[in-house]
């Protein structure tokens, strides 16, 4: 499953979703407090050492040549219930951001609700419990870990899809994107439910009172048809409210174009930008004339032309002067401040 | 000091697969004793110690430590008397730093950060790691990852000792240091080990454990020179008390006297290495 | 197999970088943090066809390594290693879009200027959330976190599996020796291994997880985590956070080196 970037959202959508998540987190955590079982907290633990490190047993995929790992959501959805499975899927991906760059920060909240949401709230309690709701045979764990995998992963890759689009980073018409996602996370996820499937199995067989441990604590086991109805409409109602919204900023359909999507307010910070700078240009009078005219020929060309400040030919080469200046001086003054450093510890020493 | 003391009596325990690990067994310790509890693999050791500690209750029969029976009630304040360091030192060492573990149950009984800090460098003092108090576990060796396992739990300033084999695993060198450690030690000491060498050293005491129950009771000495009783259990003499390999003569509590008197130097060098 | 290793190592490194003693390693845990998030916000908040603008926020990065006396080249790798993941999203741009935009006087795609500031952006995205670490260390991360008001119980859980990845990591590595000592010249596992393996491991996972809760009950633990006396922020601090983010936000509004460019070329 892929990990959304940094590089890819915008501090708006990272933090909506970032907040999302700590709301969910939260909630979660009250939970787990409430069952009083300290027990279960290193074994959280623990088992987020597993699955990170179980993420790096690759195994070959027969008749294809290319390899796969496990991805974990459902694993740790299954065995520890979906409030402690959260939180351990939060855990891991903040440590896999902190130490390798994989995700970020301002992304942890999005990756954390692709990988974990699914999962846990919605894969695992209405599909693989209503696949396992007549006790556990090894048939019914298969079609519970496919069917499970299968649509957290499809719902995943489609929020990647609508996060990366509403941050307006990227050029991807909508229509591409998900044409390109989502049958890539039907392989991923065919390939997260045979792994799944295959260790619940294990597990079963050789300690079958873990999973009924797993399935009994869990208060979800039997939650209420109204509370799952609810629950299912207001995760309709959410996304449909996203859907609207994103048609109705789309006048033409399906041709959601990220010039629009982008949104406007972004946009109007570099025109300020521009004017002070053409301010500033204009005070110092240290650039010709044709600059400005440029500028303006731009202003006209439309907003989103405007988004890129540097097109016009004045003003690109300032940027490219002014730009290796900028690296340059960067560098030089981080390699000077090394030769002080190291100096003093020279003398010191 | 009579609340120093641990009797057990008539313990039962199956484990919930219906494996009957300890049965009836009944002994006392008291204050001061420093106590080896040997036996083969799976005779029980390990589930007698964690009977002991109250991570296990008995099915029959009870443990009492000073006059306090071991119940989920009174754990708390049991827990702070016997401090036990597990076989597996990555277990008990599962914060980031050694002093965030050290720290770990002094800041569990609420106590000052400066008592914690205070007890923390004892604690580390005593084994002689204080100046690993910044590492991170994983960059131990084995011996100081023991010697943090058992700081951690000599923080908490416990009355007896309990150690699950805390030898195993360790090279030669690392071993002596945990042994002299033990020595040290001024606790009351229960101590299960297959180093017999060791438990021959630190222990005065030995209960022999086979099957679930307790095949003898007796001191040191007595017992880890009885070969009967060592075969039938699984067990061999401890390697110091053997035969010398050499001439076959016993070894005597100064290694072993020879029958032939060497002179020459290559003799007094093999002489050497036969000794420990 | 080597990737396991890899990340080992990499974790392990960062680990002891964030244990040195300079300026940057004496600042409050929290304020690392919160510098951080105020750089990637801006970083991020530049729209998709900045380049020239996001120029001097390598100033970051190249100080903090330079006054944490971090080694580049480790760190650089890591950070390369990330980098194909960006590329596989950001490539797509050039292929959807060929629009040209006319810079310098040369016509290029517009789609190649949008990867370019995607590259950029990621490069120091990834830069700085590794730098954070890699000047805090998981222990004063935990901090901040603390003091940031997340339950205790969840950084309790997130610090072990800080500390349990290595364990277990060499454990699976330990498994992995053996299987391909049998297995020779396999590429991964066979797939019908896959599950009997991880789950091998999974169950001592579950054993391990059942001794590490019996420690720390026999510790006094009963959900409760308590850590030690949180530092307070001091005027060092506060004096930090507020000179960055002043250089962030001024470089977000100005573009400097366009400033500096034009006052150059002027002046020639
Ligand atoms: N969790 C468990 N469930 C069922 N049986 C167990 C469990 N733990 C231990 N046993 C069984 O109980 C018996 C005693 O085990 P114990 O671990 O106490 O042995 P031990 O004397 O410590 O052995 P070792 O020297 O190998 O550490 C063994 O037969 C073992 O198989
Ligand atoms: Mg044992």
């Amino acid at each position: 499953m892929m990990h959304m970037a940094d590089a890819l959202i915008s501090p708006a959508v990272g933090g909506t979703m970032l907040a999302t998540t700590a709301g969910v987190a939260a909630y979660s955590i009250k939970k787990l407090q409430n069952e009083l079982d300290e027990k279960k907290i290193p074994l959280m633990g623990v088992m987020g050492a597993f699955v990170f490190a179980a993420q790096m047993i690759n195994f070959s995929i027969p008749g294809t040549g290319s390899s796969g790992h496990l991805g974990g959501g459902m694993l740790l959805a299954i065995l520890l219930g979906p409030y402690a499975g959260f939180l351990t899927m939060a855990s891991i991906l903040l440590i896999q951001a902190l130490f390798f760059g994989d995700g970020g920060l301002l992304a942890f909240g999005c990756n954390v609700f692709n990988l974990g949401f699914y999962t846990c709230f919605i894969a695992y309690p209405f599909i693989y419990k209503w696949f396992t709701r007549k006790g556990i045979t090894s048939k019914r764990i298969f079609a519970g870990s496919m069917a499970s995998a299968l649509v957290a992963l499809q719902l995943g890759a489609f929020s990647v899809v609508l996060e990366t689009l509403l941050s307006g980073k990227t050029e991807l018409p909508f229509e591409k994107f998900v044409l390109l996602m989502q049958p890539i996370h039907l392989a991923i996820g065919i390939v997260e439910g045979l792994v799944t499937a295959a260790i619940i199995t294990f597990v079963w067989r050789a300690r079958p009172d873990i999973l009924e441990k797993a399935a009994n604590e869990e208060a979800f086991g039997n939650i209420s048809m109204k509370k799952v109805l609810t629950a299912l409409s207001i995760a309709v109602v959410v996304v449909g409210g996203l859907f609207s919204w994103f048609a109705s900023a789309n006048p033409d359909g399906l041709e959601w174009s990220i010039e629009k999507t982008a949104g406007t307010a972004e946009l109007e910070a570099p025109d300020g930008i521009h004017e002070t700078l053409s301010e500033i240009q204009s005070k110092t009078a240290l650039l010709p004339d044709y600059d400005f005219k440029a500028s303006e020929n731009e202003k006209t060309a439309g907003q989103a032309e405007n988004a890129w400040p540097a097109v016009n030919a004045g003003t690109s080469v300032s940027g490219i002067v002014g730009g290796a200046l900028t690296l340059a001086l960067a560098v030089f003054t981080g390699w000077v401040i090394m030769l002080i450093k190291r100096r003093k510890i020279k003398t010191t020493a | 000091m009579s609340h120093h003391k641990i009797e057990v009596r008539n313990l039962y325990f199956s484990y919930p697969d219906g494996h009957k690990a300890i049965k009836n067994m009944s002994f006392s310790i008291y204050h001061g004793e420093s106590i080896g509890i040997i036996g083969a693999n799976g005779a029980g050791k390990s589930t007698l110690l964690m009977l002991l500690m109250g991570v296990y209750f008995p099915d029959g029969g009870e443990v009492l430590v000073g006059d306090v029976r071991v119940t989920k009630k009174t754990l708390p304040m049991i827990r702070q008397r016997l401090g036990m360091v597990f076989q597996d030192p990555d277990d008990q060492l599962f914060m980031t730093t050694v002093y965030e573990d050290v720290a770990f149950g002094p800041r569990n009984y609420k106590l000052e950060e400066e008592d914690v800090e205070r007890r923390v460098m004892q604690a580390l003092e005593k084994v002689g790691i204080p100046h690993l108090k910044d590492r991170a576990p994983y960059k131990l060796s084995g011996g100081e990852k023991r010697s943090a396992a058992i700081a951690s739990v000599l923080s908490m300033q416990p009355d007896v000792l309990i150690m699950d084999e805390p030898t195993s695993g360790l090279d030669p060198k690392s071993r002596r240091r945990v042994i002299d450690l033990l020595k040290s030690f001024e606790h009351t000491k229960i101590i299960t080990s297959h180093d017999l060498d060791m438990v021959l050293e630190t222990c005065k005491r030995i209960i022999v454990i086979k099957k679930g129950e307790i095949a003898a009771d007796g001191t040191a000495v007595d017992i880890l020179s009885n070969e009967d009783l060592l075969n039938s259990c699984g067990l061999e003499l401890p390697l110091s008390l053997q035969k010398c390999p050499v001439c076959g003569t016993s070894k005597g509590k100064f290694g072993y006297i020879h029958e032939k008197i060497v002179v020459d130097k290559e003799a007094k060098k093999e002489l050497r290495l036969t000794r420990e | 197999m080597s990737n396991m290793i890899n990340s080992l190592s990499n974790m392990r490194l960062l680990d002891d970088l964030a244990r040195k003693e300079t300026f940057i390693h004496r600042i409050h845990p929290l304020i690392k943090l919160l510098t951080t998030v105020v750089y990637l916000t801006v970083v991020v908040s530049f729209e998709r066809y900045e380049i020239i603008g996001l120029l001097p926020f390598i100033f970051y990065p190249i100080l903090i390594f330079a006054f944490a006396e971090l080694p580049v080249a480790p760190i650089l790798k890591m950070i390369l290693l990330i980098e194909p993941f960006i590329i596989g999203i950001g490539i797509l741009n050039p292929l959807f879009d060929h629009s040209k935009v006319l810079f310098g006087g040369i016509a290029i795609s517009k789609g190649w200027v949008t990867f370019l500031s995607i590259l950029i952006k990621c490069s120091l995205t990834v830069t700085a959330s590794i730098l954070l670490i890699a000047t805090t260390g998981m222990d004063r991360f935990a901090v901040a976190l603390r003091m940031l008001k997340i339950p205790k119980i969840f950084v309790l859980q997130i610090l072990l599996t800080y500390r349990y990845i290595s364990v277990l990591i060499e454990e699976v590595s330990r498994m992995i020796r053996a299987y391909s000592l049998r297995a020779p010249g396999q590429k991964g596992l066979k797939w019908s291994a896959w599950g009997s393996f991880a789950g091998q491991i999974l169950l001592r996972t579950f054993e391990r997880a059942e001794r590490v809760y019996q420690a720390m009950n026999l510790r006094g633990f009963t959900g409760e985590y308590y850590t030690g006396d949180i530092a307070k922020l001091s005027f060092k601090d506060l004096a930090y956070f507020a000179a960055w983010s002043l250089f962030f936000i001024i470089a977000r509004i100005y573009n400097i080196p366009v400033l500096i460019g034009s006052l150059f070329t002027g002046v020639i």
